[in-house]
């Protein structure tokens, strides 16, 4: 079927204006946060209801459409990035909240609905919704869902996982599919658990319904300075070895706090080499006492200097910081590339001296800012995406501290996803076997091949491809080559 | 004596070969679980052994064969623990066949970072499929998203997929104390109660209702503990008879499971009415419903069904009747692709989940 017709078919089962075609109309969608890819789709569609959902994908099956959903677009690796022949499906009218339950404490909303506005309607019941990636003002709980996001809380109160008890949707023919249950342990395998995190390439979300958790009485949070990001990252250590789960625990290395102090005006140390975030909540008995512990040990581990926030707005002041980092990021620099790997917890002072040395070879600036307590780093690389070669030591950048990542036995992505950002680092992380083992499983969902193709699972080619690019150290042999 | 995975792999490719069934089984602890236990003995517990465990990484990585009991010791001597509370169900438990049952205990429904089920709790795994590949999934970090989460559909999935070779799964500190209170209540007050009190931060970590009473299981900070008593009331139990309680609820030693009629599993929200079936009950964290009857299969799925949950026959009743509640005709058609992509020729534990798995 040519390019018209297939647009002419699309608009045939939306209402006017839910179908955008033009090239000015698409081309505010032709790239989702990872800014480095665009690309315009053939069209997007913006379904508000089932029936013009299903239309839409039984048209997309029958004439082979591939389909790319989108919720709020604020994917960080192209999970989101459209395709030249495919539709991008806009989930953003399907927000509505559909039910809070308090006896269930639980919430069914749409995929299109904000993740903070499910804390919004949950709070005047005193329960809210756990996940809080940084993104939360603006992502929506399908894309959350998508990609099984993080934030800062979830060493205590787990990822999207661990809070979604059950999503409805949609395969490529039409079919509504039902995934996990309001009762514990839904009968046969745990789709549910793969459908979490697999990047809108297995079904096409329709409903969530999520866990909320009663809202702690009380929180608190210490500020600590360390004269050594190495005796910074065994603190971290060492309070969990103490049998500590703080429910948040950051770190952020000098180059960060001074990044972001003139911007947040947060009162960090910029003496410091690094600073720990380290927050207790629940109960104020159970407070005061975790956060007694928690200074013992921090001071034990070396800390120079301890604030500990005396009220609400302390703890607020003492978060800014750490909450603006990336747009303070985007003040010092042209762009900045934010990058996201776990490694062991034991190994983030290796990693920084790491990342130090990188940037004297690829002659860009990295501050750093880490979920410590889970691992998981997200190095901001400062470049100039005016400057062709600044955009490629910057990915080559990235791309090592994936590696790295690795090497240390951690994994590439530990709460943004694969998308497309990532992809040729998943020829590291598997093996062939695994790869396949991947494809398998799309299959098994999506016969037809047509959910967001091309993301995530690499080729053979594309595997080799990289290998040769890996080996060189670093430079890039093609640049002509599409590599993100 | 160890075998290596060359020979497990050695005898799945010669079944894969002759399309003969192999039942993954090493203790046998859970032989009554599950749909009819079929086909050539493969016992993975030659592979066994805690490959690594660090306390501060929270995670510990175990070969399938390696005993249950060995990783909960080891765990102990360093005060971490499994916090899904597997139940053993005998002394042969091995780590590989509580990731394959999926099986979890009472502090699954705990409040706060202990809560979750087993799959909660899996961080990765490695698996010798139907066609001979040995395939390493997950890894040992909490936090990552690289490719499809794999390791945990293998959580629960009865061995229908392939043998579990390794585990790797998240550790989590031993509650500083624990208190149990009791409560005299009917079964509706009982389930309000504990509706309510969810609804509020207190560190309930397990509850239990039988027979007229209520048990709580309140886990954390001394001090917290003692407010959170005495907010709740009720009389609070001594220590010791706590603990046992709680190990013989999650291993069914309560009399309530020794049924000479049939075993049932009913899984609803935890918000639900009470079941209003006859029978002896027991209820697990409010939704797990527990119920020995003689009541027909049909019209035990139809009221789970009718409460938004499921029923699965747990002990006892017809062996040949599939124990779970029926898939969706949509849900079906993916597990038996995914079926066709780790086990093409089939063998592994048919029947196990699904007659036609």
């Amino acid at each position: 079927m040519e390019r018209e017709a297939i647009i002419r078919g699309l608009a045939a089962v939306l209402p006017p204006g839910a179908l955008l075609a033009s090239a000015e109309e698409t081309r505010p969608w032709e790239c989702d946060g990872l800014t480095l890819l665009r690309q315009r789709p053939l069209a997007v569609a913006l379904p508000a209801t089932a029936v013009e959902l299903t239309a839409l994908l039984r048209f997309c099956a029958a004439h082979r459409v591939p389909v790319v959903p989108r919720g709020a677009g604020t994917g960080l690796a192209g999970s989101a990035l459209p395709l030249a022949d495919g539709l991008l499906l806009s989930m953003a009218r399907f927000n509505r909240i559909l039910a809070v339950d308090v006896r269930s404490r639980t919430a069914v909303v749409q995929p299109g609905v904000r993740n903070l506005a499910i804390s919004e309607a949950a709070a005047p019941h005193g329960l809210y919704y756990a996940p809080d990636p940084s993104s939360q003002i603006a992502c929506t709980i399908g894309g959350n869902v998508a990609e099984n996001s993080g934030g800062v809380h979830c060493l205590k109160y787990g990822l999207t996982l661990h809070n979604v008890l059950r999503v409805r949707a949609l395969t490529i023919d039409g079919e509504e599919l039902e995934f996990g249950s309001l009762a514990p342990d839904a009968p046969g395998l745990d789709l549910l658990a793969v459908v979490l995190g697999s990047e809108g390439m297995l079904a096409v979300m329709t409903e969530v319904t999520v866990r909320l958790v009663p809202a702690p009485e009380t929180a608190r949070c210490i500020l600590a300075s360390f004269g050594d990001v190495e005796c910074a990252g065994n603190a971290v250590a060492a309070l969990i070895a103490a049998g500590i789960i703080p429910a948040g625990l950051e770190m952020l290395d000098q180059a960060a706090v001074r990044l972001v102090e003139p911007f947040a005006h947060a009162g960090y140390d910029t003496a410091a080499a690094a600073l720990l975030l380290c927050e207790s909540d629940g109960t104020v008995d159970e407070v005061e006492a975790q956060i007694q512990r928690m200074e013992r040990v921090l001071l034990d581990s070396g800390a120079t200097r301890i604030a500990v926030s005396r009220d609400e707005a302390e703890r607020q002041r003492f978060w800014a910081g750490r909450k603006n980092a990336f747009p303070a990021a985007g003040r010092a620099a042209p762009a900045y590339y934010c990058t996201d790997g776990t490694i062991p917890r034991q190994h983030i002072g290796r990693m920084l001296k790491a990342i130090q040395g990188m940037e004297q070879r690829y002659g860009l600036a990295c501050p750093n800012v880490f979920h410590a307590g889970d691992g998981n780093l997200h190095p901001l690389v400062l470049f100039d995406d005016g400057d062709p070669d600044s955009v490629a030591r910057a990915e080559a950048f990235g791309a090592e501290i994936l590696e790295e990542c690795l090497r240390l036995g951690g994994t590439i992505t530990g709460e943004h996803g694969v998308g497309m950002e990532k992809i040729n680092q998943m020829c590291s992380q598997f093996g062939r076997a695994e790869l396949d083992a991947f494809t398998g499983v799309k299959r098994a969902f999506d016969p037809s091949g047509l959910l967001n193709p091309g993301k995530v699972i690499p080729t053979l080619h594309r595997c080799a491809e990289y290998g040769r690019v890996r080996v060189s150290g670093g430079r890039l042999p093609h640049p002509e080559l599409p590599r993100f | 004596m160890q075998a290596s995975p060359a020979d497990l792999v050695e005898q799945v490719l010669a079944a894969a070969a002759a399309r003969a069934p192999l039942c993954i089984r090493a203790g046998g602890s859970k032989d009554f679980y599950g749909g009819p236990v079929q086909g050539a003995v493969l016992d993975p517990r030659g592979w066994q052994g805690i490959q690594a465990y660090e306390p501060s990484e929270l995670y510990v990585t175990a070969r399938a064969g390696t005993a249950l009991a060995e990783v909960e010791a080891l765990l102990a001597s360093r005060q971490q623990l499994l916090a899904f509370e597997p139940p053993h169900f005998g002394p042969g438990a091995t780590i590989g066949g509580c990731v394959a049952s999926g099986l979890s205990g009472p502090r699954r429904f705990a409040s706060g970072y202990a809560s979750g089920s087993l799959r909660d709790h899996v961080l990765g795994a490695q698996l010798l499929d139907g066609r001979g590949r040995l395939l390493r999934f997950g890894g040992t970090v909490i936090k990552n998203v690289a490719g499809y989460d794999v390791s945990r559909l293998l959580a629960g999935s009865l061995g229908i997929l392939g043998v579990l070779l390794e585990v790797t799964l998240k550790v989590l500190p031993a509650p500083e104390s624990e208190s149990t209170l009791r409560f005299e209540c009917g079964e509706a007050q009982g389930l309000d109660h504990l509706c309510q009190w969810r609804a509020q931060p207190l560190p309930i970590s397990a509850s239990l209702w039988r027979g007229g009473h209520l048990w709580v299981r309140l886990s954390g900070a001394a001090a917290g503990l003692q407010r959170a008593c005495a907010r709740l009331g009720g009389e609070r139990i001594p220590q010791e008879e706590g603990r046992v309680l709680w190990d013989d609820l999650r291993e069914h030693r309560l009399p309530e499971f020794h049924t000479t009629t049939t075993l049932w599993r009913i899984g609803v929200p935890d918000s639900a009415p009470p079941l209003a079936l006859a029978g002896v009950q027991v209820i697990e964290g409010g939704g797990l419903r527990w119920l020995a009857t003689a009541l027909p299969a049909s019209a035990i799925h139809a009221r789970a069904q009718e409460l938004g949950g499921h029923a699965l026959r747990f002990r006892g009743g017809d062996r040949a009747a599939t124990p779970f509640a029926t898939l969706a005709a949509p849900l079906l058609a993916i597990h038996r692709r995914l079926k066709d992509e780790f086990d093409p020729a089939r063998i592994f534990n048919p029947g196990r989940m699904h007659p036609e798995l």
